[in-house]
């Protein structure tokens, strides 16, 4: 266990390393420097010389690499071109919101998707499970910022039930909880059908094992064997999924908080690729795979724990 | 002979169709077809489906809402929406079918090339493989995007470059299972060539999963590409996009909520048609493949 734990930290750790060299390669095989792209065409000499050294861009390409992984380590990821503020403070601020939206829709995702995939194998062949089958592939098809938007139109626009725009007054939690619900939705719809197919199919797998069939020769009752007995072992494909999961549930915040105006990530990042602010995006950009990575290697480490099988393979 | 020749003619075609009837069997797959094929007619065919030019602005009739002239109304420049839908179409099919080609392709050399060539060459492009892939999309996309500047063609390679790993992945595992089967050792016996041997026997076997994904993966593109434009940083306008027209209604969303309305609904449907398509088609061809995630 311990091994296989310390082999999946090495490969995330290379994983971040090779992600920012290739993104900073990438930056100077482009043609054109990204100063005189970033100021416009009508730029001074000076002026762009100033930017280009503020950016670090007139060290070797390795050096910036070097500089930049050192500085990471100590907490500095760079200063914002434009407003000279540190790029750790920019993301301590937007963090937050970001991840309160990400876990809000995945709690919410898991409680109504796992029932609902448990309705169906306890319903399995009936109109119940065809029209929860057809309904979740159904919510998985439509991109999340279209929801967003439709919700928009909906919940604020017309019937003015939930504020339009922003992350709710700071200290006040009523109204900060009210600016979660339609983002979180939104983003939580599309993952209520996929773990609801995911439970059912991995439940479908356990339902013909030895202990179900014993447990169902007891005379239990067949939603007693699915939420005591079926979902403990379907669960776990399902958890590796979510944590997965919570990674591309960051991309859809890029986009839905594009939508509500949300102080998050998203709208940090997508504000600083328009404004060709490279540090800034560099900054964000290996937090958030930092996160990404970290929250994969978690999840298979819990699975190693949970699933025995996977343990085996890696004690030898 | 003669039982042959007594045959009614048309069992024959029903067997040709055979394959085609047993897809259609589902009804959504059904519909999910005849969605698909809306919308690569209306793609094929938008300068002659659209009343008016997507591009022509006339500001006097601007955010006009649905009438005779205007059937879906007119943005916030007076142009056309129907218009600008249907030519949107075309922008949303071609950015997908293009991305997805190109990734499916490299994906397949890559993925043929670490699953039969020497274990170094393996392990360095798995390590590739696996580290593009452990990257949140987006925020890999936006990087590109900051690098590159946005338009169709940087599109075009952010979706390539962040899909590609997993259809190498995929290619690879095929290959590697076939790699040592009786067939192939044969030919490698008869001493043909490395090159004779991925392209004419190991291609044509480990294709058919890699065209199962691709199709799954066109509704994600179609909202890739919708949801860059919409935040400004894919197709530039004034080329329509879904995700732009979106973007616009967003803006005029109190005055003018026929916009989103009318801009939204080709998205919806044509996610939804190509997801179900490729279900049908997953669940015809492959039933083992996985579900695709969310958008």
């Amino acid at each position: 266990m311990l091994t296989y734990a310390i082999k999946r930290i090495g490969l995330g750790l290379l994983i971040l390393t090779f992600v920012m060299v290739v993104m900073y390669t990438a930056v100077f095989l482009v043609p054109g420097d990204p100063a005189s792209v970033a100021l416009g065409p009508r730029a001074t000499p000076e002026l762009k010389k100033m930017l280009i050294e503020r950016m670090g861009l007139d060290q070797p390409v390795w050096w910036q690499i070097v500089e930049f992984f050192r500085n990471a380590l100590t907490g500095n990821l760079g200063y914002d071109v434009w407003s000279n503020r540190p790029v750790s403070t920019l993301v301590m601020e937007a963090l937050p919101n970001t991840l309160v939206l990400g876990v809000t829709s995945l709690a919410a995702a898991l409680l109504i998707g796992v029932p609902l995939g448990c309705l169906s194998v306890v319903r399995r062949g009936t109109a119940a499970d065809a029209i929860i089958g057809v309904l979740s592939v159904g919510v998985i098809a439509v991109p999340s910022f279209v929801v967003a938007i439709y919700s928009l139109l909906l919940f604020a626009v017309t019937l003015r039930w939930l504020p339009a725009i922003g992350a709710g007054e700071t200290g006040d939690l009523v109204s900060q909880a009210k600016a979660l619900v339609m983002p979180a939705l939104a983003i939580a719809l599309g993952w209520i059908g996929y773990i609801a197919r995911m439970v059912r199919a991995s439940m479908m797998e356990v339902m013909g094992e030895p202990h179900i069939r014993t447990a169902r020769s007891f005379g239990l009752p067949e939603w007693k064997i699915v939420s005591k007995y079926a979902l403990r072992i379907a669960i776990i494909p399902t958890i590796s999924l979510v944590a997965v999961g919570l990674g591309s549930i960051l991309s859809s915040a890029v986009f839905v908080e594009a939508v509500f105006a949300r102080p998050g990530i998203g709208r940090l990042v997508t504000d600083a690729v328009n404004t060709r602010n490279y540090p800034v995006v560099m900054g964000t950009v290996l937090i958030m795979t930092a996160i990404y990575v970290s929250i994969t290697i978690a999840a298979d480490l819990l699975i190693a724990r949970l699933d025995p099988r996977v343990r085996d393979v890696f004690r030898d | 002979m003669s039982s042959v020749t007594e045959a009614p003619p048309s069992s024959l075609g029903r067997q040709r169709f055979a394959p085609l009837r047993a897809l259609l069997a589902d009804p959504f797959t059904g519909a999910a077809l005849i969605l698909v094929a809306g919308f690569l007619i209306t793609a094929a065919l938008a300068p002659w489906l659209a009343p008016y030019s997507p591009t022509k602005i006339d500001v006097l009739h601007k955010l006009q809402p649905p009438s005779a002239e205007h059937w879906f109304g007119t943005d916030h420049l007076g142009r056309d929406l129907l218009s600008r839908i249907v030519f949107g179409t075309r922008t949303a099919l071609t950015i997908a079918m293009v991305s997805v080609v190109i990734a499916g392709a490299i994906g397949l050399l890559l993925g043929l090339i670490a699953g039969y060539g020497p274990r170094w060459l393996d392990a360095l492009l798995v390590l590739t493989f696996d580290s593009l892939n452990s990257l949140p999309m987006i925020m890999f996309a936006l990087a590109i995007i900051t690098v590159l500047g946005a338009g169709t063609s940087t599109l075009i390679i952010v979706i390539a470059a962040t899909s590609f790993p997993s259809y190498a992945r995929l290619i690879r595992a095929q290959t590697l299972a076939l790699k040592n089967s009786d067939y192939i050792l044969a030919e490698r016996l008869l001493d043909a060539g490395t090159v004779r041997i991925i392209f004419v026997h190991l291609l044509p076997n480990v294709v058919g999963p890699l065209i199962i994904l691709l199709s799954m993966d066109i509704p994600v593109v179609i909202m890739v590409e919708a949801g860059l434009s919409f935040l400004g940083l894919g197709v530039r306008p004034p080329t329509p996009s879904w995700g732009s027209i979106l973007y616009d209604g967003y803006t005029s969303i109190r005055s003018a909520p026929f916009m989103v309305i009318f801009g939204g609904f080709p998205l919806v449907l044509a996610t939804l048609g190509f997801t179900f398509l490729g279900e049908g088609l997953r669940d015809y061809l492959d039933p083992r493949l996985k579900l695709r995630r969310p958008a």
